[in-house]
């Protein structure tokens, strides 16, 4: 445990209460600015033109009839765009710039994928921009592209390495192969997916201001300022404090927000070469080429059991498509390895170079998929022993984390799975597959564990505490929409004992304490964390000038023997020995007075020496305990029997995630993870042409996400747990696990209600009648 | 988008006038897919004549049958009591189409000219022997998931989007038309659209200037005791995989007439006479349904994503029929 101070619950206070969103009011009356709703003087207008081929070389382009158009400013191509002072196309240069693709178009006369950009557009109205960038005339000198990794002309191999040299790409604990080939149950199984793209409501958008030749602002609608500001400085060769990145407010991201896209990089560039500020919003079908994507990937999954039903072996291999540059796939393998106590474990990648896109980390990304592997094999194995499943889960029960050796820091799955059984009515459930009807509909539940790691993460806050009883409090984070400013700013009231209607929470600037990306779960706890440290460092402050003012009724205590509770400072040991913040701030006319600190999360907090040192792969390792929220997943589904459609009609997630900052806006994460996960599994795809290597449904009518029709009523419950090895807060954060193992519990009740194994997701109805139902 | 002209017609007669001295301009009323295609560079057009100030009102039921102007809005019709009780068909496939908002704005007229939602159409990135005429036809070795296994051709096999059409070619519906010279024509609806043949890009018989102004449908047995089932990837939404529009009259377990139309599968909305043939004289049972079903796909001619569409078009006809036998 650290010896930084814990939070405790405050008597009355406001963490953990269902809060309404404190920023609500601003976004429905339309006065929450996001990034493409700043109207800067002398404002233009961006938009791109991008390439119908997938691969080949631009011959020539003709911006005459373009130029010429009304209220053109510019058309930049890669022949007069400034150049940017690094690019990523290079390892040095991808690593300088933190950017998530090792490419920037305009850069090159080059097509690598469809829809690439080959010119932006400037003019003095979107209207006129978006009419003159049908008239830029490009010839080009196509090639045959290739689409994908089933493509013949692929070429699959080994990356060593994956998520961009983030995780290991070979993984072996044990004797796997040997232990799979002398289980008496072997369970081999393929699970596939397509392309899924984020689809967050808000579009990528960037407004681009150069306030001076070397002073740069950019609003941006990003999951991370910092991360933005250090790819911008890097690209731009400006110092990274002559970069400012302001998001005040995200419609959300889903991942494809969490780096800076080549579109970012180009309206920065573009309104520098018009010397006006430039805006520019992606297009729906955009977003599908623009912002990455989950990539299309096939999982083995090889389970060796004993005839009791006990792991022996876990062999996971995954193949995937990666983009020309890059060697990006999701980490399947880590939840594979983590969830049941196997005693040997084997995961490999192969890659293959086809004409699309890096893709990018997607909400859970490797959990999700991965879990979807495992949980199936789980429910498989179950089936195949007539055992329920979540007997089997429990069968494997992993005590400590098989994968590190490490103990948990803590751990709630049985009791989700205990609670989840009981919200759900689990009891009632048939135990053969196939045997429940309803009319003309299967019905089927089936369930699947969840789990998300706690990653290593930190960040800066600053709190203002004012003699007047108000407080300013600033961390550079970002609210995705899913109630940072609102969690924060009860943590900050609590932590400085005043009402919440004295706090403001200030995030989304650059100029602000630095936090990092609101991505992998980690921006609750972490900028929570430091929040109250950040208070905390306010209290000493104000101890300190307590301590030696002689009006003071604590005048020549020890510093350390004064506590604060509801914003009175008092001898710990005789409580009635004390004052109000206010009054000793007024006596010695502070008016105002500032703590910082910096928050840590995950091993970085339980072992902050061993986290600097480690390797960066094996940072989340760094301390003694393996830190992870689990949770577990309950589906009916009903299955028309005649047409093959499924519908969800019954859910319940019960997940042991730590504190729970705030019971309402936990609840509707947790929600919107699942429903995400239930698109998924039942129909988001986006289908890419096998010799135009292009998209063929890249709009939301043809990409289908859930209406409210499709989703029952939902109920969601949190374990109590106290985690005091991760952050000051105990906090472990629920944006992904929220989705991982959903597909699973999903295609679980499928089974369930039909007797038929479905692994090649979206499970749409022609994949459940070509199954073959029965009658 | 380019640049475009826009009037609002006075009369039939001017807007008629307006659009047949133009051979790039179009009529429009809701805009819900029109706008869609102009933005997306699909169509282009010089001027846009607005029928919204016309009076092609109306949902008129009388003892021959129903008479619906062309400007009346999907969401309007589809709700209409005399609609609802008499041809629930036609309420049925207009409540299952698109979203409430879309359909408070979309005119019944627009939906019989909507376009296709195939995916190569609707982008001008790839060849399309519908938006431009001998560029080819990706979609017949591509992603043909959705697309048509009835009335297809090597140059075309774009499903035809709309469910309205659906009901209305099962129910016999008839089209009137106007031209500049202010003469009507009654076109049947079944005869109106064109299979695509070599020339996709006709898609029905609609003649420069010439205006849909209502649509008529005859009163049967069979349209009261009428059903709409559409099959689709989510619960609303989404277009049909395959739908089916179905009428029965039973006269004492026996069925005296029948009316069975598909959608999702036809690059027209799709009648089989051969089903409602087999189904007449027959006892209204699932057996009759099935034997009567599989005679709709006898000439389907599935590609490689679609192959699917024979099998559930079957199993949406006998379920529909299910549905008004019940």
């Amino acid at each position: 445990m650290s010896s930084e101070p814990q939070f405790s619950d405050q008597p009355g206070g406001f963490v953990g209460k269902p809060l309404v969103r404190v920023e609500g009011r601003e976004k429905v009356t339309g006065k929450a600015k996001y990034a493409a709703e700043f109207a800067l003087p002398g404002l233009t207008y961006g938009v791109l033109a991008t390439s119908p081929i997938a691969k080949g070389k631009i011959q020539s382009i003709d911006t005459t009839a373009a130029a010429k158009e009304l209220g053109v400013i510019a058309v930049l191509t890669h022949q007069n765009l400034p150049k940017l002072a690094k690019t990523p196309d290079t390892p040095e240069g991808k690593k300088d710039t933190n950017a998530p693709m090792g490419f920037m178009p305009l850069t090159s006369d080059e097509i690598f994928y469809a829809a690439q950009p080959v010119a932006l557009v400037v003019a003095d109205t979107l209207e006129h921009a978006t009419h003159a960038a049908t008239l830029v005339k490009v010839t080009y000198a196509p090639q045959k592209p290739i689409a994908d990794f089933h493509d013949p002309k692929a070429e699959l191999f080994d990356p060593e390495k994956v998520q961009d040299g983030k995780q290991k790409g070979h993984t072996k604990r044990g004797e796997p192969q040997a232990a799979f080939a002398s289980s008496p149950i072997q369970l081999t199984a393929t699970y596939t997916h397509p392309v899924y793209n984020h689809n967050p409501m808000e579009p990528g958008s960037t407004t681009a201001h150069w306030e001076a030749a070397d002073r740069l602002t950019v609003y941006e609608s990003t999951q991370g300022v910092t991360r933005t500001q250090s790819t911008l400085s890097a690209m731009t060769g400006l110092p990274r404090e002559q970069v400012r990145v302001i998001t005040k407010y995200l419609g959300g991201g889903f991942g494809c927000k969490g780096s800076t896209w080549p579109h970012t990089v180009l309206t920065v560039q573009a309104a520098k070469a018009v010397g006006r500020p430039v805006k520019l919003m992606l297009t729906r079908p955009q977003m599908f080429t623009s912002m990455g994507h989950r990539e299309d990937q096939s999982q083995v999954m090889k389970l060796g059991a004993s005839a009791d039903g006990k792991i022996t072996s876990l062999i996971h291999t995954k193949q995937s498509t990666t983009s020309p540059w890059d060697n990006y796939a999701e980490p399947n393998s880590k939840i594979v390895d983590l969830l049941y106590a196997s005693p040997s474990f084997e995961s490999s990648y192969e890659l293959a170079r086809a004409n699309v896109m890096t893709s990018t980390f997607m909400r859970a990304p490797g959990e999700a998929p991965g879990s979807f592997a495992i949980e199936c094999s789980m429910d498989d194995l179950a089936a195949r022993l007539g055992v329920d499943p979540i007997e089997i889960r429990l069968r494997n029960y992993a005590d400590h984390d098989y994968g590190t050796g490490q103990q948990w820091s803590s751990k709630s799955l049985k009791q989700c799975y205990t609670r989840g059984a009981e919200l759900f009515g689990w009891s009632k459930r048939n135990p053969k597959a196939g045997a429940t009807r309803d009319g003309r509909y299967f019905v089927g539940m089936g369930m699947a564990s969840a789990s998300y790691p706690v990653h290593n993460s930190q960040g800066t806050a600053r709190a203002r505490l004012y003699a007047d009883g108000h407080a300013v409090v600033q961390a550079g984070a970002t609210d995705l929409g899913t109630g940072t400013y609102t969690v924060m700013t009860q943590v900050a009231a609590d932590s400085l004992g005043l009402p919440i209607e004295k706090v403001r929470f200030e995030l989304g600037d650059t100029q602000l304490p630095t936090a990092p990306n609101s991505g992998g779960s980690v921006a609750a706890g972490t900028v929570s964390s430091s929040i109250f440290l950040a208070c905390q460092d306010v209290w000493q402050k104000l101890i300190k000038a307590a301590v030696i003012d002689k009006k003071s009724p604590l005048y020549r205590a020890k510093p350390e023997d004064v506590t604060v509770e509801k914003g009175r400072l008092f001898l710990k040991k005789d409580p009635k020995k004390g004052e109000a913040f206010g009054e000793l701030m007024k006596r010695g006319e502070i008016t105002d007075i500032e703590g910082m600190a910096q928050g840590k999360y995950g091993s970085g907090y339980e072992d902050a020496a061993a986290a600097k040192n480690a390797d960066p792969t094996q940072k989340d390792q760094a301390g003694h305990h393996s830190m992870h929220s689990f949770g577990a997943h309950f589906c009916e589904v009903r299955v028309d029997m005649d047409l093959g459609t499924i519908r969800v009609s019954k859910w319940v997630s019960v997940i042991g995630a730590g504190r729970i900052l705030n019971a309402q806006t936990a609840r509707s994460q947790i929600i919107g993870g699942a429903i995400f996960g239930i698109g998924s599994a039942l129909m988001e795809e986006t289908v890419r042409d096998p010799h135009y290597s292009r998209y063929t449904n890249a709009d939301l009518a043809s990409y289908h996400v859930p209406v409210n029709a499709d989703i029952p009523n939902m109920t969601v419950e949190f374990v109590e747990e106290h985690d005091p090895y991760i952050n000051a807060m105990g906090v472990k954060g629920i944006g992904e696990i929220a989705m991982v193992g959903v597909a699973a519990a999903v295609a679980n009740a499928v089974y369930h209600a039909t007797g038929k194994r479905l692994r090649d997701l979206p499970l749409t109805p022609d994949k459940v009648l070509m199954a073959g139902l029965p009658s | 988008m380019n640049n475009f002209a826009y009037t609002q017609a006075a009369s039939t007669k001017e807007a008629a006038t307006a659009t047949q001295s133009d051979k790039h301009a179009a009529f429009i009323s809701g805009g819900t897919s029109l706008i869609d295609l102009m933005k997306s560079n699909i169509e282009q057009h010089s001027l846009l004549v607005d029928l919204n100030k016309l009076s092609l009102l109306g949902v008129e039921n009388s003892a021959t049958g129903l008479r619906i102007g062309a400007l009346e809005r999907m969401s309007d019709v589809g709700e209409h009591p005399l609609v609802v009780q008499n041809y629930p068909v036609i309420s049925q496939s207009l409540l299952a189409s698109a979203s409430p908002q879309l359909r408070n704005m979309a005119s019944m007229g627009g939906n019989l000219l909507q376009r296709t939602r195939c995916g190569y159409f609707r982008d001008v990135a790839f060849p399309c022997n519908k938006r431009v005429p001998g560029s080819g036809c990706p979609a017949q070795d591509g992603d043909n998931r959705t697309l048509a296994i009835l009335g297809g051709s090597t140059s075309c096999i774009a499903t035809h989007a709309s469910d309205l059409c659906v009901a209305l070619v099962a129910l016999e519906a008839k089209l009137t038309l106007e031209n500049a010279k202010g003469a009507t024509r009654t076109v049947p609806l079944a005869d109106f659209y064109k299979l695509p043949g070599k020339t996709p890009h006709i898609e029905n018989q609609l003649q420069p200037g010439e205006l849909i102004t209502a649509i008529t449908i005859p009163a049967a047995a069979h349209a009261r005791k009428s059903h709409y089932l559409k099959v689709r990837d989510r619960a609303s939404y989404a277009y049909a995989l395959v739908s089916a529009a179905v009428g029965l009259d039973v006269q004492g377990g026996t069925i005296r007439s029948a009316r069975v139309a598909l959608g999702g599968v036809g690059t027209v909305p799709w009648r089989v006479p051969a089903v409602e043939k087999a189904l007449v004289g027959k006892a209204a049972t699932e057996d009759t349904f099935r034997a009567a079903a599989a005679l709709a796909v006898r000439d389907a001619a599935p590609r490689e994503h679609n192959k699917f569409k024979i099998e559930l078009a079957q199993r949406t006809i006998v379920r529909a029929l299910l549905e008004v036998a019940a």
